[in-house]
């Protein structure tokens, strides 16, 4: 409290420094608990990755670097030739540019979107924050399946485009890239928002309006006055939609069918039909890998812009 | 004069911003929508409207297997989020009224790790620990489903509580300590009553994802042990009949009563999402 006086600041120190002290002792139930369940396994995950695959599941104790040399290169079973793993790259691919697509069309629609709730005021805001908020907090699996129910044969969508005229046959969209990319960019475009919002919401739009002021256009203002200083929100919101994007596994399953596997699938079939769960292992590590620089990045990237924002 | 005037005024009013956002707020609503609206369809179809009935919510209703995986889920969801909320309160505690000490980042960084984790790799971490320790003792009850959603429920009940925390003014407390309150005291008659909106929106958010959770279910489930989502998510394999898209739309009702309620008890809309 601001009214705070001098002694009791005084007070304040002396009960910190007396009571407080082993107050974080507390974490340690939570701390437990995610160890057992959550960080700890990741470490027997990393152990399995370099282990052999048992014959029908599981794995042989033995020490091997066979899985991560399987997640790029194959050996031919016919001439023992080795190659590079094609069905991999393949997935790598999709993966990568499935997510960075992703991004890129939940940025460019979230980011007006962001704005213009921004540029509400008060209780508008609110309102807007709250409708953006509810589809984000929907169940992932019932919103795919929304998703789903939109874009198969029989759907609104392709209802609606032969109604219109557009096309005369329905149009297979379901089980393609693209319905995938669909169901994606919808089911994380929340997640681009909210943290382009928080950026837009801080901007001074007095900046804004001096920038007309001294004949500005509106291009110029975008680029050289708002781009810059929600920088930050734009670097969070492209992490926070490409992370998830990169691990997905329910959208692509569910939009995908069997055909159109991304990183999160593969892995799963390494541990079902595919019964190499040392490769499943060295693929979920070399994910956590790509996630974590990517976080790396961001911690980097917002501390630098921390103070200008 | 007029002209800088017109301007300035469409300064929050950037080109095409207006009709994007109108778009996009009706392409994020219309499917969950239709979702709904078809679940009172009274024919088998889910792209053809037949006239209204709450066939299907009696169908679902019926189902033994939704039955099961209902109860199932609710039961994880209870359990988790109990869990979880009394241990991320504990830790709230533990990270805001202490003095600084270099293990801080650490336990930071360790509440908040099911966030930072791609949830397929905690999955199939938890499958591989859990398949051996099931071979090892034998047991293959919920009590898997139940620590692993607790675990990953902590950061979600942490972060509304740790915040409510922060935001106290301490006076009270050291007010309290002054007048020779023991740190229980304290705890029970000051810091909890005032706590409390935090803890119980921490406690609703970790049972709404604990209820919503798919992929980490999946892998870790036992044989019969569907819950809600895993149940749907393997009605999807086979044709898909509006049942699905009833209970898509319970699950959306009870979502938005809570997370109406946390709006509500975090005050106004607090947008700092995990």
């Amino acid at each position: 409290m601001s009214e705070a006086s001098g002694s009791l600041r005084t007070l304040e120190a002396d009960a910190a420094a007396r009571r407080v002290r082993r107050n974080w002792l507390l974490s340690l139930p939570a701390l437990t608990l995610l160890l057992v369940g959550a960080s700890g396994p990741l470490l027997i995950v990393l152990v399995y990755s370099f282990l052999k695959p048992g014959d029908f599941s599981g794995v042989i104790w033995e020490p091997s670097f066979n899985a991560w040399f399987q997640i790029l290169f194959s050996r031919d079973i016919f001439d023992d030739t080795i190659g590079l793993a094609d069905a991999h790259l393949t997935i790598f691919w999709r993966s990568v540019r499935l997510s960075l697509s992703t991004t890129l069309i939940t940025l460019l629609l979230g980011l007006p979107t962001a704005y213009f709730i921004a540029t509400r005021s008060g209780r508008q805001r609110m309102f807007w924050l709250f409708l953006i908020t509810i589809p984000f907090w929907t169940n992932l699996l019932i919103r795919t399946f929304a998703i789903l129910e939109m874009l198969r044969n029989e759907g609104i969508v392709n209802n609606a485009l032969i109604d219109l005229g557009v096309i005369a046959e329905p149009l297979q969209i379901l089980y393609t890239d693209t319905a995938v990319l669909i169901g994606m960019s919808y089911v994380y475009l929340p997640l681009m928002v909210l943290p382009l919002y928080a950026a837009i919401e801080r901007l001074d739009f007095r900046l804004v309006e001096a920038g007309y002021d001294l004949y500005a256009n509106r291009v110029q203002v975008f680029r050289r006055i708002i781009l810059p200083i929600i920088k930050p929100g734009i670097v969070a919101g492209s992490i926070l939609v490409f992370v998830p994007s990169l691990g997905a596994y329910v959208t692509p399953r569910v939009l995908g069918g069997g055909k159109n596997m991304m990183i999160g699938n593969f892995i799963e079939l390494q541990f079902g039909q595919g019964r190499n769960w040392p490769l499943g292992a060295s693929l979920s590590i070399l994910l956590l890998f790509i996630v974590m620089a990517a976080l790396l990045l961001y911690v980097r990237a917002s501390s630098r812009e921390e103070p200008h924002g | 004069m007029a002209e800088r005037r017109r301007k300035t005024f469409s300064v929050r009013q950037l080109p095409g911003v207006t009709p994007i956002t109108m778009a996009c707020f009706a392409a994020l609503y219309a499917p969950i929508v239709i979702i709904v609206i078809y679940s009172f369809n009274a024919g088998d179809s889910v792209a053809l409207w037949q006239g209204f009935s709450f066939r299907w919510y009696a169908i679902a209703a019926e189902n033994e297997l939704v039955q099961e995986a209902t109860i199932r889920s609710l039961v994880i969801a209870l359990w988790a989020s109990g869990i979880s909320t009394v241990l991320a309160t504990m830790a709230a505690l533990g990270t805001t009224r202490t003095a600084r000490f270099p293990g801080n980042t650490f336990i930071y960084v360790m509440i908040n790790q099911p966030l930072m984790v791609p949830e397929i790799v905690t999955a199939v971490a938890l499958l591989i620990f859990f398949a051996s320790i099931k071979v090892a003792t034998g047991y293959s009850g919920l009590g898997y489903l139940i620590l692993a959603h607790s675990a990953f429920c902590v950061p979600f009940a942490y972060l509304p509580i740790r915040a409510r925390l922060e935001g106290m003014d301490r006076t009270l407390e050291i007010a309290a300590a002054d007048l020779y309150a023991t740190p229980w005291q304290t705890f029970r008659r000051v810091t909890l009553p005032l706590v409390l909106p935090g803890i119980v929106a921490g406690a609703m958010l970790a049972f709404v994802i604990s209820l919503d959770d798919v992929i980490i279910t999946e892998f870790v489930k036992s044989a019969g042990q569907d819950t809600l989502p895993t149940y749907m998510l393997g009605q999807l394999r086979r044709a898909v009949t509006p049942e699905v898209n009833a209970i898509s739309t319970a699950l959306l009702g009870l979502t938005i009563v809570l997370l109406t309620a946390f709006f509500l008890l975090t005050g106004r809309g607090n947008d700092k999402k995990p």
